[in-house]
């Protein structure tokens, strides 16, 4: 697994945490570790995905970097398998 | 509204092509109880929901299947690319091919197109959190049945594995989602009164 394969390895691992927390949290709103656990992650996110961007393509519109051009579609399609 | 995030919720890297396996998968896209059906049966009712809670759980829920019917896709996708003309009269996969080549459409396994009748928007709760209770398990069966045609195919067992341990894991949001209903309501009569509907001041609801 090279870098590129490790962060995004890395970002789906958060991204899933997330993912999961977030529907525990919508029947348990108070629970006070999942709610340290969700802002942990979501923190983590929002640095790898900025990581990601910098280093190989946006995977959001949000992570959209418009210094030379436009980079949203030089990502590769998710379902053609692999991430080159 | 919703965001777009460029990756698959979870990995489906297929190497060989198997058209047999992508008529019966295509079923989790398209069919009776896949993920198109359970995204749009979510997505609908939230609207009738009357507290805010539940739907919370009907997004989040029906967001996420919306990235499984991409991973179903995906796999689909994945087992059709590069047949040969003789694979695909071979397998069967030609009636599906004639219409359709090899783009992803949302089909039952037995080629029924995808019909808003595979789901339910009854705009009752306690109907349909039923509903959604029933969709998440019928769909725990369908990848159960899938998990026992690809035994030999681990490149597709596991992302079946992880939408199999998704369905479970809805099913218990549900669950959580009709208590946190049901301590709403008369606890003598949960029907009596569809909360999103009636409206009845001096009704002990």
């Amino acid at each position: 697994m090279n870098n590129k394969e490790q962060l995004l390895r890395n970002i789906g691992v958060v991204g899933f945490t997330m993912v999961d927390l977030a529907l525990y949290l919508d029947t348990h709103p108070t629970d006070r570790k999942a709610l340290e656990y969700y802002d942990h992650y979501v923190r983590i996110k929002r640095k790898l995905n900025a990581e990601f961007a910098q280093k190989y393509y946006p995977l959001t519109l949000s992570d959209v970097n418009c210094d030379n051009s436009w980079t949203w579609g030089e990502a590769p399609l998710p379902w053609e398998g692999g991430c080159d | 509204m919703w965001n777009y995030e460029k990756r698959l919720e979870f990995p489906v890297n297929i190497k060989e092509p198997n058209a047999k396996l992508a008529q019966a998968i295509i079923s989790q896209f398209g069919g009776p109880d896949g993920e198109l059906a359970a995204s749009m049966r979510y997505l609908s009712q939230r609207y009738s929901m009357p507290y805010k809670e539940v739907a919370g759980v009907l997004t989040d829920i029906g967001t996420e299947e919306l990235a499984h019917l991409e991973m179903v896709g995906a796999i689909v996708y994945q087992l059709t690319r590069n047949l040969s003309m003789e694979e695909i009269e071979r397998s069967g996969f030609d009636k599906y091919y004639v219409d359709h080549t090899i783009g992803i459409w949302p089909q039952a396994a037995g080629g029924i197109p995808f019909n808003a009748c595979e789901f339910q928007c009854k705009g009752d709760i306690i109907t349909d959190l039923f509903e959604d209770m029933a969709a998440e398990q019928k769909a725990r069966s369908t990848y159960d049945n899938i998990l026992r045609l690809v035994s030999d195919c681990p490149d597709v067992r596991e992302p079946i594995k992880f939408l199999r341990e998704r369905e479970i894991v809805h099913f218990q949001r549900f669950g959580e989602a009709l208590r946190i209903t049901t301590e709403k309501l008369n606890s003598k009569n949960y029907y009596a009164f569809n909360p999103g509907f009636d409206r009845c001041d001096n009704c002990n609801n």
